[in-house]
């Protein structure tokens, strides 16, 4: 609605100015609009420098939500053979509930990956590709197998790479040489880290290697049978600088351990021991979040984002038919 | 043998196999390591493929996506791969020879100069059937135990239980043997009573094999067959020996058997499969290459009616489709285009 609001509030101010020869018939939009080329654009910016904060009833509604945003910029950017769009993605439980629906659209015929180029933002260092636990794994259980994205466009840091650092500095040529992410995807810890961006990174880091700090290598040994010598101790990861250079980023928090993460990361000051604060300084952030995340927001926090709830993405989804082995949308 | 001419290859017009074509069946139900787990199913070059590394090493999509629905085509017969030849007899026990001719039984005091004399060569034998209470049995056991050769305890005096004297079927439950024991159980609904079946398999489910016991006379109807020496009366499931009233084999086939042995027994589905394909492959030592659907095995395989009773939809041997049911539906596929690539 915001946005509908400053278009036509700059239309009408432009049209004040306009020189004499319009004031004389009819004035028809495209003139208008084609009077001032730098009109559009300039609403985009002022239109879309804004985070947004979507809060929902629950992890479903987030995962249903992120799926449909995901699959309408898709769509609206109409990629093909010459324009692939590139997606930046996490891994973990919220995620994966994202990917689940992502799947099932994917099966009713609603997104093709096709054209579609993908970069992960971290891998353990060490562990086999195949290791049930690595991030190959993950992305190829949740997503990669389900769908039809080319696997040469599919993009994961190699934790076994001979000379790690060169990974990392390919890695963000990659980046750069498939034209920047248009999207990118990721979830929050309860320290307010993005990928394995721990508390102290560097707000302007780039892809690199990262030792694990202890909390997140306890918080893991559940994983790797509980034996915490079986536990990775380095990962490799993007930085925040390569996340703020996206075009777009969504992030998915969900689950009250994660409430106090999203309170110092939107209601407090940008600061490297809660690095997902620094996307208070990107042009578009939408902060997807359930119920239970928003626990230790001020409650004019949230009045004031859910005063200005985007429309949920693809309506029209809720009478999909997934047929007898998809799941249902929800409603958002 | 009544022909069959069809122009129609099997399974409707599945693109020609080569080492290379990677075929994604989608969306099927398969038997895995004692459970139905819903997954994909790949193929390459006769062999089942595990499908992470061709995408994330390969980087390869596959060629053919095969959705198995909708449509009928006629079958056509094709011929699985021979592993070797399992002989039965002739030294076996007299007194248990079944529709066995009783001049051909032979003992084996001799040892295995007579086992030699007998077979000739025994380079394609893969199994033998021997009664062990035979004076001299247990030394050529022993021999073709070495030889590799997989020997099989039948038609031996010793197959009788007794509670006083349990035989063979005490040794289902023994503790002293270290290596699972098999045994074979031909599931027709006439060889054994269904009691049996379901005794047997409560007191061993791992070891219990599938047999048929089909001999050449499966597959040709009603009436009297010659096989071999011997005339066969065959009267819908059971086959006879005209001149003695002795089973004589059986016709039946090994679908017929898994699901005789559902409906019979009362086994599940997985059970009934893993007896008719996991078990014998591993009686035979080959269950790293036939017998599952792990990664890397041939990929011989069967698709099968999911609803209803057990159907055979279609066979696929090294990966290529060699039968399809007269009313089966036709595969549909989709192929990546060359301008995909």
């Amino acid at each position: 609605m915001c946005e509908c609001v400053c278009v036509c509030v700059r239309l009408f101010v432009l049209a004040r100015q306009l020189p004499a020869r319009f004031t004389h018939r009819r004035i028809c939009v495209r003139e208008l609009l084609s009077a001032s080329a730098s009109l559009s654009y300039c609403c985009h910016i002022i239109t879309t420098s804004k985070m947004r904060l979507v809060i929902l009833e629950d992890s479903e509604r987030v995962a249903e939500w992120a799926a449909r945003y995901v699959i309408k910029r898709i769509n609206d950017f109409q990629p093909g053979p010459d324009k692939y769009f590139v997606l930046g993605l996490p891994t973990g439980s919220t995620p994966e509930g994202t990917y689940k629906k992502l799947v099932q659209y994917h099966m009713a015929g609603k997104i093709s990956f096709k054209y579609v180029k993908t970069f992960n933002m971290d891998e353990y260092v060490g562990i086999p590709r195949d290791h049930v636990q690595s991030y190959h794994t993950f992305m190829w259980e949740s997503l990669f197998k389900h769908i039809d994205i080319n696997p040469v466009n599919v993009h994961i840091l190699n934790g076994n790479a001979e000379d790690l650092e060169q990974e990392c500095l390919s890695y963000e040529k990659k980046i750069v040489e498939a034209g920047g992410i248009e999207l990118f995807i990721g979830g929050i810890g309860p320290d307010g880290h993005i990928a394995f961006n721990e508390p102290g990174s560097s707000l302007v880091s780039r892809t690199r290697v990262k030792t694990l700090n202890q909390e997140t290598i306890t918080a893991n040994a559940r994983f790797f049978n509980n034996d915490i010598s079986q536990v990775p101790k380095q990962a490799l990861t993007v930085g925040v600088g390569t996340v703020m250079e996206a075009r777009e980023v969504m992030v998915l928090i969900t689950g009250s351990h994660k409430a106090y993460a999203l309170h110092m990361a939107i209601e407090e000051g940008v600061n490297h021991m809660w690095t997902v604060s620094a996307f208070q300084q990107h042009k578009r952030t939408i902060m997807l979040c359930d119920e239970d995340a928003t626990l230790e927001l001020k409650v004019k926090t949230v009045k004031y984002f859910r005063s200005c709830i985007p429309t949920p993405p693809c309506d029209e989804f809720a009478e999909t038919e997934f047929g007898p082995d998809g799941g249902v949308p929800v409603v958002l | 043998m009544p022909s069959i001419t069809s122009t129609t290859p099997p399974c409707g017009n599945l693109p020609t196999h080569t080492d290379t074509t990677i075929y994604q069946f989608i969306n099927c139900r398969l038997v895995r390591r004692g459970r139905i787990v819903k997954d994909d199913f790949w193929v390459r070059g006769g062999k089942i493929l595990n499908p992470e590394p061709v995408f994330y090493v390969e980087k390869l999509q596959a060629d053919v996506k095969v959705i198995p629905r909708i449509k009928k085509t006629p079958g056509g017969p094709g011929g699985a791969s021979i592993l070797g030849v399992h002989v039965e007899g002739p030294f076996i026990s007299p007194a248990k020879k079944g529709a066995h001719p009783l001049q051909y039984l032979e003992g084996v005091e001799e040892g295995m100069s007579k086992v030699l004399d007998v077979y000739g060569s025994i380079d394609n034998i893969a199994k033998i059937t021997i009664a062990p209470e035979l004076p001299g049995a247990q030394e050529v056991i022993r021999h073709l135990s070495s030889r590799g050769i997989v020997v099989s305890v039948g038609e031996s005096t010793i197959s009788e239980f007794h509670h006083r004297d349990p035989g063979l079927v005490g040794l289902l439950t023994s503790r002293l043997i270290s290596h699972p024991v098999h045994y074979g159980i031909i599931s027709d609904g006439i060889h054994t009573h269904p009691a049996a079946l379901r005794i047997a398999h409560r007191a061993h489910p791992q070891g219990i094999v599938l047999v048929t016991d089909a001999m050449a006379a499966m597959g040709l109807g009603d009436g009297v067959h010659q096989i071999g020496q011997m005339k066969v009366l065959v009267e819908g499931r059971k086959a006879r020996l005209v001149d003695f009233d002795t089973l004589a084999g059986s016709v039946v086939t090994m679908d017929d058997c898994v699901r005789h042995f559902i409906n019979g027994a009362g086994v599940s589905l997985v059970e009934a499969i893993d007896a008719a394909t996991l078990h014998p492959a591993r009686v035979m030592g080959i269950d790293h290459l036939k017998g599952t659907l792990e990664y890397g095995t041939d990929a011989d395989f069967v698709l099968v009616l999911d609803k209803g009773p057990l159907k055979v939809l279609n066979t696929f041997i090294a990966g290529e489709c060699v039968y399809s049911a007269s009313d089966a539906p036709n595969l549909t596929f989709t192929q990546k285009s060359p301008s995909d690539i």
